[in-house]
């Protein structure tokens, strides 16, 4: 325990070295989360625009030529 | 130049895209786990700064790819200007708030660390200045290439300015060698041998490939959340065009 | 000329024009980039007494006294010195032999009456057994005094 709770000190920086890391921390994974959020919700919205829109292309073209890309990822 | 086009072909990035995704993504968890193993258990405190030499683990990283990223962006944005491939401008949307986050953790976590070895959180010397400045580009970009609701007209404001703005990557990186400075000089990229300890150079390095794994892969996923973002426009216009 | 031939030459002159441009305006402002003067550059400037600038430099070894809470040093670039006092509470990282940026102003006597002390440290990062066993066996080469030489040679310019 005493261990533990040495090393959480960090020497008496304790309160410049943590908050250096943890903001870091929040910083990297909150850049993640919203750009993998903003692809998800993305994908999504095409998703349902190209159901939408299918019926009417599919009578102009054969469905294989379709160029989109497939969206699972 | 005919390859170049061809790797700027939206539906060929997105295959390569997610060909390499995976690799990136788990090479960047693999490297934060070393690298942090290293920088926080088994490496030693400075003989000066004692433990607060940790900070510079993420500092330093965080510095490194906040002027990479603004390199990437300044390439892209010539690139938009000069051959307009259709990849360019969207790469250079998609890495403006990357570098803008990797500034902040370099502008706050330097504060965090100068407090307790320079007794100051700020002080108006070239080096902080200077990356004051690289954040303040950084939210500029962001603002005038969003400022449209068509992301291609502010698309060619942004590419000039963040050209413009490329004169003060190599002001941050000599600063601390031009003028007197508090900040310190580099301490690896420079002619003579790094004058770090090989114990502290090596969490410094494998934190630095971390960040840039991670740099790669956030880059990717929003280069293709843009490319989404862009055809749902197109489909929608497409739509209201034909009703 | 094609048009993205045009446009190449167009972007690299622009960033050629904007790079001298640049160039021309630091090394105009160049005075006011200096964060610090050295002793040399008081030394050189004749500064008036009573204007407020930032002396840095290395704490010379051997030279802080403490009277009271008032503590004496001298600031040293290894080729001029300047006699610095100070109220009040010192950085962790000001030692002896270690970089040190003071501000506060010239008295007549040609000594600094420091407001500020902020501690300068340098790029070299050692752990404390590694620093020890190089002076114990005498091939320490002192960081902040490398730096400060190759500052003073910076300003000298």
């Amino acid at each position: 325990m005493d261990r533990i709770y040495e090393y959480l000190q960090m020497g008496g920086h304790a309160a410049f070295i943590w908050p250096a890391l943890g903001l870091t921390a929040t910083v990297l994974i909150l850049m993640l989360v919203l750009s993998l959020h903003d692809l998800r919700t993305g994908e999504a919205v095409l998703r349902r625009l190209e159901a939408t829109r299918t019926p009417r292309r599919a009578r102009r073209s054969p469905p294989d030529s379709h160029p989109e890309p497939n969206y699972e990822a | 130049m005919a390859n170049l086009h061809r790797f700027a072909n939206p539906n060929r990035f997105l295959r390569l895209s997610r060909a390499i995704l995976p690799w990136s993504a788990s090479l960047t968890v693999l490297l934060f786990i070393v690298g942090l193993y290293f920088a926080l258990f088994a490496s030693p405190a400075d003989y000066q700064q004692g433990e607060t030499v940790r900070i510079m683990y993420v500092h330093v990283p965080s510095a490194w790819i906040a002027m990479l990223c603004y390199s990437v962006m300044a390439a892209a944005s010539a690139t938009a200007l000069i051959w307009r491939h259709p990849l360019a401008d969207i790469t250079a949307r998609a890495a403006a708030p990357i570098g803008a986050g990797f500034t902040l953790i370099v502008l706050a976590t330097g504060s965090l660390w100068g407090k307790p070895m320079w007794g100051t959180w700020w002080v108006w010397d070239a080096r902080l200045t200077s990356v004051l400045i690289l954040f303040f580009l950084y939210l500029g970009h962001i603002a005038l290439s969003r400022a449209f609701d068509d992301p291609t007209r502010g698309a060619r404001a942004a590419a000039v300015l963040a050209l413009v703005g490329f004169v003060n990557v190599p002001i941050i990186k000599f600063s601390v060698d031009w003028w007197n400075t508090l900040h310190q000089p580099a301490s690896v990229s420079r002619l003579a041998a790094p004058a770090i300890d090989p114990a502290m150079l090596r969490p410094l390095l494998l934190m630095a490939l971390a960040f840039t794994a991670y740099f790669v892969t956030l880059l990717l996923l929003r280069i293709r959340a843009e490319l989404t973002s862009r055809k749902i426009r197109a489909l929608q216009l497409a739509q209201a065009s034909a009703e | 000329m094609k048009p993205k031939r045009r446009r190449l030459y167009f972007v690299l002159f622009g960033m050629a024009t904007l790079g001298v441009a640049a160039a021309l305006v630091l090394s105009a402002f160049q005075d006011n980039l200096v964060f610090f003067y050295s002793p040399s550059d008081l030394a050189e400037r004749q500064v008036e007494p009573g204007r407020r600038l930032r002396l840095g430099g290395l704490v010379e070894a051997g030279s802080v006294q403490r009277d009271g809470s008032t503590v004496h040093f001298t600031v040293t670039d290894l080729a001029q010195t300047v006699q610095v006092s100070f109220t009040g509470i010192l950085p962790d990282l000001f030692r002896e032999g270690q970089g040190v940026v003071t501000e506060g102003t010239v008295q007549r006597d040609g000594s600094f009456l420091a407001s500020d002390v902020l501690a300068k440290h340098d790029e070299t990062y050692l752990p404390k057994e590694v620093a020890d066993a190089l002076k114990a066996s005498g091939q320490w080469r002192d960081g902040a005094e490398n730096q400060a030489l190759e500052g003073s040679e910076g300003t000298a310019q």
